[in-house]
């Protein structure tokens, strides 16, 4: 992100501390991740020490502090998922790849996270790459997706 | 300025030309749940259909209505004819429906899963009327009564079918006759804890100060839920217009809605809708010709599930850490920036319009005694027909499960209600009434509405720990009966899954569940041992066979469990050898395979792959072995 992304986005709002999580929301939305530069900008425009906005991202499973990769892998851990095997899903993920939740592949390729619930239980288990929802997931189909290379 | 009156009349000028279209309309179910089954693929090819056959047609795009075990869904609105809904679509079923129905006329009984009119038409020759098949039969509509039908985008939709009446007639009464009616009509908060919403809002009414919020609570955190989701989506009208009843009965003239992040068609929704309501006046100064002025905020949260505890939300609205604090004094006198503030779930608040629309008389026909209306709930896991369902309080467990949802795919155990903070009740409790007191009298808890099945395939332990496992990581550290004690049970029941328990691991963990529950802060720790007491008094057995036997009878337990080759059934076809990630199956081509134990991680790649593959044998098992000690 360039400045101007973050004055862009910082227009729309006034500046109150109640506009810190709506304003990462959005930095996350468009960088993927908040970095350290991305805190700095916000702590200018809030008045608020890089401190308290750690303090409060960190507290939100939310917001991530790696760069993602080009496909971002969210694997569901809702109940649903859970009951049909999403467990397994997660970590096949893991020994594909070789990173662990949070974690994005050396080659940048593919990151890795886990979600509390996509709300689509009745499809379960899901994987989220990406924008796209892969429902009623296997393992064998998992990998046969992480194998394709697009 | 158009008055509410010709506004409303033309709302269902515009319906009533949609009904009678002389083109065909079709409708699709667009919400998320629609979306990640294939819907977006299914429109496509629709239009791509349409434009190949140069057909016309209107394309409507609607929420869910309900039974996610047929989306993605379709309904096909042939001038003259009653929606005809098909169901479990993909681009090629889509296209022969439309080239059956729309060109020949030839509506494919056999494909379509209901319709939506009288019977007696000839199309209609059998079909079921889509409220009639078994899962919808015994549901009542009241707060989904739009979703799936109305275009969520179209605010005259929604007027058209008596949208914002409830809130014009609000408005012609005091805030006080209001409250009246809503605590006339019983109706109790829908997030759970069932506290009457009158008695809430009196409290806030009565609290001197002119700057009073209202917020609507879209948190929805915990797993395994979507009600909240699906209603937006479906009508954000709906939950906006009680949102307004609810901030006049208080004295409120700023409302926000508290909604996770993650929902973005909902988040969508709600910011149309209320570009919308600005436009027909709804929104700002004297609304609707009286006093009321009102202004909404749309608050992104960042998906924690304590921000679903009020006094976490209210921080989290204000920008800070979603912790809670200690009460009183209550939100409803000290709140959002230190204002009187009312936190209402996004259900409750959807009543609202049908209880001040129709009267509290009207409303309690529905329900039993002390529990009136409807409830909406996420009837998911091991079930033949899940989905969004809406059933009145008082309906039996049985009743939802069997004639509702089909039943569970295999023999049924035990179903989970509430959430991470809810319990889990055997089949002995199958006959009790949905109400908030007798769920909580069986162990367990209303909830906001997350309702999961489990068959004898799922392990109450795992289940268990699951649950805690959720608690644990979404404590927010500020008191230690939860910050530590939830930490502690995490250990137990993984030390028991393991079955690595020592004996008196059982004792252990009903007290320290006992203690948790106590001396907890906030709702969060005060229900997170629930899982675990609610499974130690409706299933010792497992959990004794865990312990005593190292058993686990669902052989879900990782380390309870050994992967096994049928002999007799293998026929060494070697897609198990190529996908083992850790090369524990060896075996030549056409040769009875075999698993090296000790190498195996028990990642059930070889399992689903032995078991769908077309060309293998379905031979790899997998056991759990008693192991008495």
């Amino acid at each position: 992100m360039k400045e101007k992304d973050y004055h862009d986005i910082f227009s729309k709002f006034k500046g109150l501390q109640t506009d810190l999580i709506p304003i990462l929301v959005r930095i996350q939305d468009k960088a993927g991740y908040l970095s350290e530069e991305a805190i700095r900008y916000v702590s200018e425009f809030l008045k608020m020490s890089q401190n308290q906005i750690y303090g409060v991202a960190s507290f939100y499973p939310k917001f991530r502090f790696t760069e993602p990769g080009k496909k971002s892998i969210k694997v569901c851990m809702g109940t649903a998922c859970h009951v049909r095997g999403g467990l397994f899903l997660s970590e096949a993920v893991g020994w594909k790849l070789g990173i662990g939740i949070g974690q994005t592949t050396e080659d940048k390729r593919f990151d890795f996270q886990r979600a509390g619930c996509l709300g689509c239980c009745t499809l379960a288990p899901v994987v989220k790459i990406n924008e796209h929802v892969h429902s009623r997931m296997s393992v064998t189909r998992l990998k046969e997706i992480l194998e394709k290379d697009d | 300025m158009i008055s509410f009156k010709a506004r409303q009349q033309r709302a269902r000028q515009e319906w009533e030309e949609l009904q009678n279209s002389e083109i065909p309309v079709i409708y699709f179910g667009m919400a998320t749940c629609g979306q990640s089954a294939g819907a977006t693929k299914v429109f496509e090819a629709v239009q791509e259909i349409l434009k190949e056959h140069k057909l016309k047609a209107r394309l409507v795009k609607v929420g869910c209505i309900g039974p996610c075990y047929m989306e993605p869904l379709m309904d096909i609105q042939v001038p003259g004819n009653p929606r005809i809904c098909y169901a479990n679509l993909n681009p090629e079923r889509a296209r022969n429906i439309i080239e059956n129905y729309l060109i020949k006329g030839n509506p494919l009984p056999e494909m379509a899963a209901g319709h939506f009119g009288q019977n007696g038409y000839p199309v209609t020759e059998g079909i079921p009327r889509f409220f009639e098949i078994p899962m919808l039969k015994p549901q009542v509509r009241l707060v989904l009564r739009n979703c799936g039908f109305i275009d969520p985008e179209n605010i005259d939709h929604y007027l058209a079918k008596d949208g914002y009446a409830g809130l014009n007639s609000a408005l012609c009464k005091t805030p006080e006759e209001v409250i009246e009616e809503v605590g006339e009509a019983g109706l109790r908060g829908r997030g759970g804890a069932g506290f009457p919403a009158a008695r809430k809002w009196t409290i806030c009414r009565s609290v001197p100060g002119d700057q009073k919020y209202m917020i609507c609570n879209v948190s929805e955190g915990d797993p395994g839920a979507f009600m909240n989701r699906a209603l937006i989506e479906g009508d954000p009208h709906c939950v906006l217009e009680g949102l307004m009843i609810a901030s006049y009965a208080i004295g409120a003239s700023h409302g926000y809605i508290y909604i996770n992040s993650d929902y973005h068609l909902a988040i969508a929704r709600l910011r149309r809708a209320a570009e919308q309501m600005r436009e027909y006046g709804l929104l700002g100064k004297n609304i609707l010709g009286s006093k009321f002025d009102f202004e909404l905020t749309i608050k992104e949260g960042a998906g924690a599930f304590v921000c679903g505890e009020e006094t976490a939300l209210i921080g989290s609205v204000e920008g800070r850490r979603g912790m809670p604090r200690s009460r009183p004094p209550f939100p409803a006198v000290e709140g959002l920036f230190g204002k009187p503030t009312i936190i209402n779930n996004v259900e409750t608040l959807g009543t609202l319009p049908n209880i001040l629309r129709n009267g509290a008389q009207w409303y309690k026909q529905y329900g039993v005694k002390g529990n009136y209306g409807t409830k909406t709930f996420s009837l998911v896991g091991s079930i033949r027909r899940g989905g969004l369902i809406e059933v009145p309080l008082g309906t039996r467990l049985r009743e939802i499960i069997y004639d509702i949802g089909g039943g569970s795919w295999k023999a049924f155990k035990g179903v989970q209600t509430g959430g991470p903070s809810g319990g889990f009740l055997s089949d002995e409790y199958l006959d009790i009434p949905v109400e908030y007191e007798s769920m909580q009298s069986a162990g367990s808890i209303m909830g906001s509405g997350g309702m999961i099945v489990m068959d004898e395939d799922s392990c109450v332990v795992d289940l268990a720990l699951y649950f805690l496992n959720f608690t644990q990581k979404e404590s927010c550290g500020k008191c230690s009966p939860c910050r530590v004690g939830t930490w502690h049970m995490v250990t137990i029941l993984d030390r028991i899954a393991r079955g690595q328990s020592e004996a008196d691991d059982l004792a252990k963990l009903q007290t320290l569940a006992e203690t948790v529950a106590r001396a907890s802060l906030c709702g969060l720790g005060q229900a997170a041992p629930n899982p675990v007491l609610t499974t130690l008094r409706h299933f010792r057995n497992e959990y004794l066979a865990h312990v005593q036997d190292k058993f686990c009878g669902a052989a879900v337990c990782r380390e309870l469990v050994e992967y096994v080759i049928d002999a007799d059934k293998c026929n060494g076809c070697q897609k198990c050898v190529d996908i083992c990630p850790t090369q524990a199956i060896t075996g030549a081509r056409s040769e009875l395979h075999s698993i090296d134990q000790l190498r195996c991680i028990k990642c059930k790649a070889c399992y689903e792959i032995c078991r769908y593959d077309p060309l293998a044998g379905n031979a790899i098992e997998i056991k759990s072995n008693r192991r008495v000690s």
